[in-house]
């Protein structure tokens, strides 16, 4: 019945982006707007003397100058932390550093000044004068720890914000102390930065009559930030705080936390009585966007003589940053050690961190988010164990793959897989692929001295959080179920409120699919609305690829719910029984069964439920559903990915050749649309493997603070992607759907990082660090007498 | 300040500006045309490009007074009469986008480079997009757009 569900439909929202008119906070101009721009430290850890403001507050068209201490005065409090393991020594966060206390990473906010124009502000920030005493700095998650480093927060004595540690040691430990052979690999995960092309903003207005607040905020859950400025730093409460955010460009999980400057602002507008807009600059998004990944791990993969996996330990040390931003510690916890099972059967697993504080910017949630950082591990592992064993990697995975017959599969580790068919999963890739075709080609060219790698990985992610009962066991502070509203109008068109937030995904367009189809009308009379606390109940945003499992089944429920509705009205004034009427799923509204002309259409229905002239007695009028969803489960989409690169042995560089994805998200909405994120996903990931890193000196200084400095992926570095998919639907949602937004991420790292190490091990290169720059390798082929 | 006239989408404005303003700013806060998105501080990232007298140029890179007397066309200029341009609907068309953000800089600098070359090929499109990037899409199904807009505009 369905026709929409499945169809790669055009996007409902582009008309507006590729005309000029998306919505995004900067674009907003209201009369009497004025601008705040943040003072930021130069240096990563230093004792704030003195702050003198009186020229800046002497520049004709500066309004105000603020300190910390002007926040905390006017009742602003510290920035809280939503995912706490047991014990986390949560370090104190104030949206402003008050004078007498610390700066601990470069770009740490130190004064607010408020202007007629950015350009004032800009000039004004120049004229404040601030005395730093600098301390030493820390910039390494591992050595954080060490006697005698610096100690970033004084009640934190070795940087140690918290640990966590899951399955069973003894057991693990004497898997590896019997194994047949062991696999040992120290790697680090090097420090990416997000940057979405969209800069943070903020704007706020405040209504002094009516004591009212409204914040336009650049976030993909703007109900969770409403919660934590009621609750915790702003102290409007929720009913006279709306916060909205409209479009936004791009999130990539950095645009999930609470960010100091949407305090700052909505704070400033009510101090000055006058909206204020900010506005990022690129620089400040690489100084105080949260980062991702930075893992230092030491692991030992232990196997049977027959090239079964026995036993995984791993242990690692998550750099955290200088404070611990809002999800931090549930990254290198819940959505990595309890991803380390991959796709294998692996009896023993045992898995210890250090979340530590660093003078680096905060570290949190990045697309994948632990997910990717997990992959990189096994997938590495398990590519030195085939060679170890000298095997081909392909078939050492398929010995230890989790079988079909084996769902629901209790991983060591926590989770439980819901349903996958990893053998099927590589057959399609290998077809896709022709892998022996490539492993033929890749001789021949080593034949002729070329530095030709096949690249393998089998991934998995956890997506769609979370059962709210495990995310709180884990530490969450929150539920992550998710809110869907049906209002369907007296005329028979439909308005959706979603909780999800759409930052690209195409929510607009995807989930008027789900409601068409369900309803049986047409996408056109279906309006989408997202990320506006004054319009949706609540939300908890979009993130870990949860929209389409948690936010799209909600909408599912709340269609079934008005589809029921209106079975009742139509039976009743029908005369007949419910079990004799249909409901029209191809084109709405109710008829009696085997006598389609004796119809409801949707819009009678509609219409008699907003009269009430002629309704059952015992239901209330009005035609509006609601669905808060808590998924019983996560989903676990996963993926096997081969590609083709070749080492320029001059330069070092990696050309990356031919790329074959298939990925199992469950059953698709819209194919165009997942497409999209699984290419854009490899991108990003591949940028990882091959491009990014963001780098700090010794002083802590950020080395990689542009886009001169910091290289991001661009067109000309691809081929063209053969993406296809395998499909076994998740039970954890009616729709069957797992989650599209960051397989390809989480995959394409350790592709092509496996990729380069293939081409490179016939010099007997085993392991080398991410990003795989040309120097690097250069230099790895000439340290081995090349 | 320092007075400027220069011609927007077809419309004629004369103002004030600040010799250092730049065009992006004066495009957006003073012409109130929000259109063209400010994404890096240092020429890098390509949201901002524009059309100045027949080329495209990053608007960020340009100051205000150096387009006195300029003709320009900004992405709420390139439909014709209610009609998308061709890049415009190809864009659509491919699913060349997803947050919307880098668009209209990649929508107007794919524009001219496809006039100055229209028989384009796959590895000059993704030449010539190398200063335009793009976090959501990794830039496939932008070529593809580019490449069906080069097409359309043959009269293909």
């Amino acid at each position: 019945m369905s026709t929409l569900i499945g169809s790669s439909v055009k996007r409902k929202e582009d008309p507006r982006f590729i005309q000029g008119k998306g919505k995004y906070v900067a674009n907003i101009q209201l009369p009497n707007m004025a601008a705040v721009m943040i003072k930021r430290s130069p240096y990563a850890h230093a004792r704030i003397l003195r702050i003198d403001a009186t020229a800046a507050e002497a520049l004709p068209g500066v309004i105000a100058v603020f300190t910390g201490q002007d926040l905390i005065d006017g009742g602003v409090g510290k920035l809280p932390c939503g995912w706490l393991v047991p014990g986390t020594k949560v370090p104190t966060r104030w949206p402003v550093m008050p004078v007498g206390d610390k700066v601990r990473h470069v770009g740490d906010s130190v004064a607010i000044v408020v202007a007629e124009t950015q350009y004032i502000a800009e000039d004004a920030l120049d004229l404040i004068e601030v005395d730093y005493e600098p301390l030493p700095a820390v910039i390494d998650a591992k050595k954080a720890m060490q006697p005698g480093v610096t100690q970033v927060h004084d009640d934190i004595p070795d940087n140690v914000s918290y640990t966590w540690a899951l399955g069973d040691q003894a057991a693990t430990e004497k898997a590896v102390a019997s194994a047949a052979h062991v696999i040992e690999l120290d790697l680090t995960n090097q420090r990416l930065i997000p940057n979405a092309m969209e800069p943070r903003a903020a704007v706020a207005q405040w209504n002094a009559a009516s004591e009212e607040m409204t914040l336009w905020t650049t976030s993909q859950n703007p109900h969770p930030i409403r919660l934590l400025l009621s609750a915790f730093t702003l102290g409007i409460p929720e009913h006279k705080l709306r916060v909205i955010s409209p479009d936004v460009g791009g999130g990539f999980g950095s645009k999930i936390f609470h960010y100091p400057e949407e305090i700052i602002v909505p704070w400033v507008a009510r101090k000055v009585n006058r909206p204020i807009k900010w506005v990022a600059t690129r620089s400040e998004s690489f100084m105080t966007d949260s980062q991702g990944r930075d893992h230092v791990t030491s692991a030992k993969l232990a196997l049977d003589s027959a090239g079964k996996i026995t036993g995984l330990h791993v242990q690692t040390w998550a750099d955290q940053g200088a404070y611990l931003s809002t999800f931090a510690p549930l990254i290198p916890t819940a959505f990595y050690i309890c991803l380390l099972s991959g796709l294998y059967k692996i009896t023993n697993i045992y898995a210890e961190m250090w979340g530590t504080l660093t003078t680096t910017v905060p570290v949190d949630a990045y697309r994948g988010a632990g997910r990717p950082e997990a992959a990189y591990l096994v997938e590495r592992l398990v590519d030195l164990a085939a060679r170890h064993l000298d095997m081909d990697p392909i078939e050492f995975r398929r010995i230890n793959f989790i079988q079909p017959d084996e769902f629901p599969y209790q991983t060591p580790v926590a989770m439980v897989y819901d349903s996958g068919e990893y053998d099927r999963l590589f057959d399609a890739a290998v077809a896709a692929a022709d892998y022996p075709g490539l492993r033929a080609d890749q001789a021949a060219a080593r034949q002729q001295g070329r530095l030709v790698g096949i690249g393998i990985a089998g991934c998995i992610e956890a997506s769609g959080p979370a059962p709210s009962k495990v995310a709180g066991a884990l530490g969450s502070a929150v539920g992550f179920w998710e809110s869907g509203v049906i209002r369907v109008h007296p005329s028979g068109k439909v308005t959706v409120l979603t909780g999800s937030h759409s930052h690209g995904q195409g929510h607009e367009t995807a989930f008027a699919q789900i409601v068409a189809d369900e309803l049986g009308i047409a996408m056109d009379d279906i309006e989408v609305l997202h990320g506006d606390t004054g319009l949706i109940p609540f939300g908890m945003g979009t993130y870990g690829s949860r929209s389409a499992a948690v936010g799209g089944t909600a909408l599912f429920k709340s269609a079934d719910k008005v589809r029921k509705k209106m079975l009742k009205i139509a039976a009743h004034q029908l005369e007949a029984s419910e079990d004799d009427l249909v409901y029209d799923r191809n084109g709405g509204g109710v008829y009696v069964k085997g006598s389609p002309s004796q119809k409801k259409s949707f819009f009678d229905l509609s219409f008699a439920a907003y009269t009430a002239h002629n309704l059952p007695d015992d239901m209330e009028p009005g035609m509006e559903e609601t669905t808060f969803f808590d998924p019983p489960n996560f989903t676990f989409p996963n993926s096997a990915h081969i590609c083709q690169v070749e080492i320029d042995p001059q330069t070092g560089a990696v050309t990356l050749q031919k790329y074959f994805a298939v990925d199992d998200v469950g059953k698709v909405i819209n194919p165009m649309l997942v497409e999209g994120q699984i290419q854009g996903g490899i991108v990003q990931g591949v940028g990882q493997a091959l491009l990014e890193y963001g780098v700090y000196d010794e002083n802590g200084q950020l080395l990689s603070g542009s886009f001169m400095d910091y290289a991001m992926p661009r067109a000309d570095a691809f081929p063209m992607f053969n993406t296809s998919r395998t499909e076994t639907p998740s039970p954890s949602n009616p729709l069957g759907v797992k989650g599209a937004g960051e397989m390809g991420t989480v995959a394409s790292t350790v592709t092509v990082a496996n990729a380069v190490m293939d081409a490179l091990a016939p010099l007997g290169i085993r392991h080398l660090e991410m990003p795989l720059t040309a120097e690097k390798i250069y230099n790895a082929i000439h340290a081995n007498g090349r | 300040m320092q007075s400027i006239t220069v011609t927007v989408n077809g419309a004629t404005h004369t103002r004030d500006v600040e010799p250092r303003m730049l065009l992006v700013d004066f495009i957006r806060d003073t012409l109130s045309l929000t259109g063209t998105n400010i994404a890096c501080d240092t020429s890098q990232c390509g949201a901002c490009t524009i059309h100045m007298d027949g080329m495209a140029v990053k608007a960020c890179t340009v100051l205000a007074v150096q387009a006195d007397g300029s003709s320009l066309t900004t992405i709420e200029g390139l439909a014709t009469n209610g009609h998308l341009h061709a890049m415009q609907q190809a864009f659509w068309d491919q699913h060349g986008l997803q947050c919307g953000f880098c668009t209209p800089g990649m929508i107007m600098a794919a524009t001219k480079l496809v006039e100055n070359n229209p028989a384009i090929s796959e590895a000059e499109i993704r030449h010539g997009l190398e200063g335009n990037m793009c976090r959501c899409t990794g830039y496939q199904n932008i070529v593809n757009a580019v490449a069906q807009a080069a097409t359309a505009m043959q009269g293909g």
